[in-house]
């Protein structure tokens, strides 16, 4: 579905945030991209819908060749790309409604925008999203009016009302307390079964995308150091993606959160 | 250290006999009872003149008010351009925005005002564009520096739903700017309103018109009615300005 051809990304300041990376995407797949900071997680993410311009490599999603594409094309590709972030990125000054449905801005002509004169078919979906995530009541609040963990709903839901077939998500967790992380993470893998979307989701919390992910890859350095199921995590393995640290404490901390939650 | 003060000194002292020797002490000395002579003159107001100051004011508010939006009309584009996040090209248009900015900000109103009158004649149109032209680079310059101020993030969260340009620019930029152009705005007029009051000594129209004619004929009773009437209406174009700037922040 999505496939990455030897992505490279060399910023201006000779940083080589990306170097060669190859990696393949089947349909309906959640996949958590670990690594320190400065790994090029971020730039991994935002090279896909060209946020950040690769300086070489390909990136297929389904068909289309994404790095060739003229700034028409890619808005019509980016369509199909929801992405999450980490500070919510939310517009402050506009409401919840307002924030859900200009995840429609690529389907919409600027004057119905502008205007606020979106279908009514994206308006009906706008409030049965808000549904699904719990947040109906504020569809008409101002966005900083907010808690964090309700900003990150409306993002999602902001990503998912593009109808999207892949979520790009850049730590969706890394403002938010342990609890409310959880239930970020577990909604968004969520309706990704629900949806059969695709994901790419970076995140810190090595422990938290153990618990929810099918897949995790290991970036260091802006190459791929680990691909694979979460339970091959070893102590090894987090030492070569992270570099030397006791590691048994991390690990343990994921089976008592697991039992924990198995509890609950 | 007692040489720097011996030199202090002797600078001072070199620097009162220069301004001593260009002053004709004679005016000087005589200041209180001028002054004083003024004073007698000019009060009580001649408060019926009032009657002819009506359209004056009115031309005065006119000449802010109008003034300020053609600036803002001129200055939005110019700040876009001018901002380092949002300009089109930063080799070619953004120097030509600041350009603007700095030009139009370094000139004065009134010497914009004299320029005007020679150029199209006198009267308020030409203190409307005088007030407007000095107004853009005031306004471009703290619109461009409030629209590099804002948050990138949100303008990527826009950028990637697949949105067009005028579309980021909408609802990734004007959202964040909004508060502060208001602000400018009203701070604009608030300033312009006394500017526009001075104009018409030079011919550009508004009260100063007035005032000018009155001093001329050292109709002084006029003039101290004239100074209480700009005093009100700076009063309330401040008082306006606060209300406005209270509601918005």
């Amino acid at each position: 579905m999505l496939r990455l051809e030897s992505l490279t990304k060399t910023y201006k300041t000779g940083d080589k945030a990306l170097q060669s990376v190859d990696l393949e995407v089947p349909e309906g797949q959640v996949l958590a991209l670990i690594g320190p900071s400065g790994a090029g997680k971020s730039t991994l993410i935002r090279c896909i819908n060209r946020l950040v311009e690769p300086t070489s490599g390909k990136v297929w999603l389904g068909e289309t060749e994404l790095t060739t594409l003229n700034q028409r094309a890619l808005r019509r590709a980016r369509r199909r790309m929801g992405m999450i972030f980490q500070e919510y990125a939310l517009v402050e000054r506009l409401t919840v409604m307002e924030n859900v449905l200009s995840g429609r801005l690529g389907y919409v002509g600027f004057w119905r925008s502008l205007t606020r004169r979106y279908p009514q078919s994206d308006v009906d979906e706008a409030f049965r999203l808000l549904d699904r995530v719990g947040l109906l009541a504020m569809a008409d609040k101002r966005a900083d009016e907010l808690s964090g963990g309700q900003r990150q709903r409306v993002g999602i839901c902001r990503a998912l009302i593009q109808n999207p077939e892949l979520l790009l998500v850049d730590e969706p967790t890394a403002s938010l307390d342990p609890k409310t992380s959880r239930q970020i993470m577990r909604l968004i893998c969520e309706l990704c079964d629900e949806r059969g979307l695709a994901a790419i989701i970076n995140i810190h919390d090595v422990a938290l995308a153990q618990m929810f992910v099918q897949r995790v890859i290991g970036l260091r350095t802006g190459a791929m150091e680990f691909d694979g199921a979460p339970e091959k995590l070893t102590p090894e393995v987090l030492t070569a993606i992270y570099g030397e640290e006791d590691w048994e404490a991390t690990i343990r901390k994921v089976e008592e959160e697991g039992e924990e939650v198995a509890a609950q | 250290m007692w040489v720097c003060w011996l030199l202090g000194v002797a600078v001072f002292v070199y620097c009162w006999q220069r301004i001593s020797e260009a002053t004709t002490w004679f005016f000087v000395w005589d200041a209180p009872r001028i002054a004083n002579d003024i004073w007698t003159r000019a009060t009580p107001p001649r408060w019926d003149y009032i009657a002819q100051l009506g359209r004056p004011v009115w031309d005065t508010l006119n000449i802010a008010t109008l003034g300020t939006m053609i600036a803002l009309c001129i200055a939005v584009p110019v700040a876009f351009m001018a901002a380092r996040n949002t300009t089109p090209s930063r080799l070619f248009v953004r120097p030509i925005a600041l350009l603007i900015i700095v030009s139009t900000r370094s000139i004065n109103s009134l010497i914009w005002a004299l320029l005007l009158i020679a150029i199209i004649g006198p009267g308020v149109f030409a203190g409307i564009i005088a007030i407007a032209i000095r107004s853009v680079g005031f306004c471009a310059k703290l619109l461009y520096e409030a629209i590099e101020e804002i948050d990138e993030s949100q303008v990527e969260a826009i950028t990637a739903t697949g949105a067009s340009r005028w579309q980021v620019m909408t609802y990734g930029i004007v959202p964040q700017i909004l508060p502060a152009f208001a602000g400018i705005a009203v701070f604009r007029w608030d300033i312009n309103i006394r500017e526009s009051t001075v104009l018409g000594l030079v011919g550009a129209g508004g009260i100063g018109l007035q005032l000018q004619a009155s001093l001329n004929v050292l109709a002084w009773p006029q003039v101290s009615l004239i100074l209480l009437v700009i005093l009100a209406a700076v009063v309330l174009g401040e008082w306006v300005s606060a209300k406005v700037r209270g509601a918005i922040i």
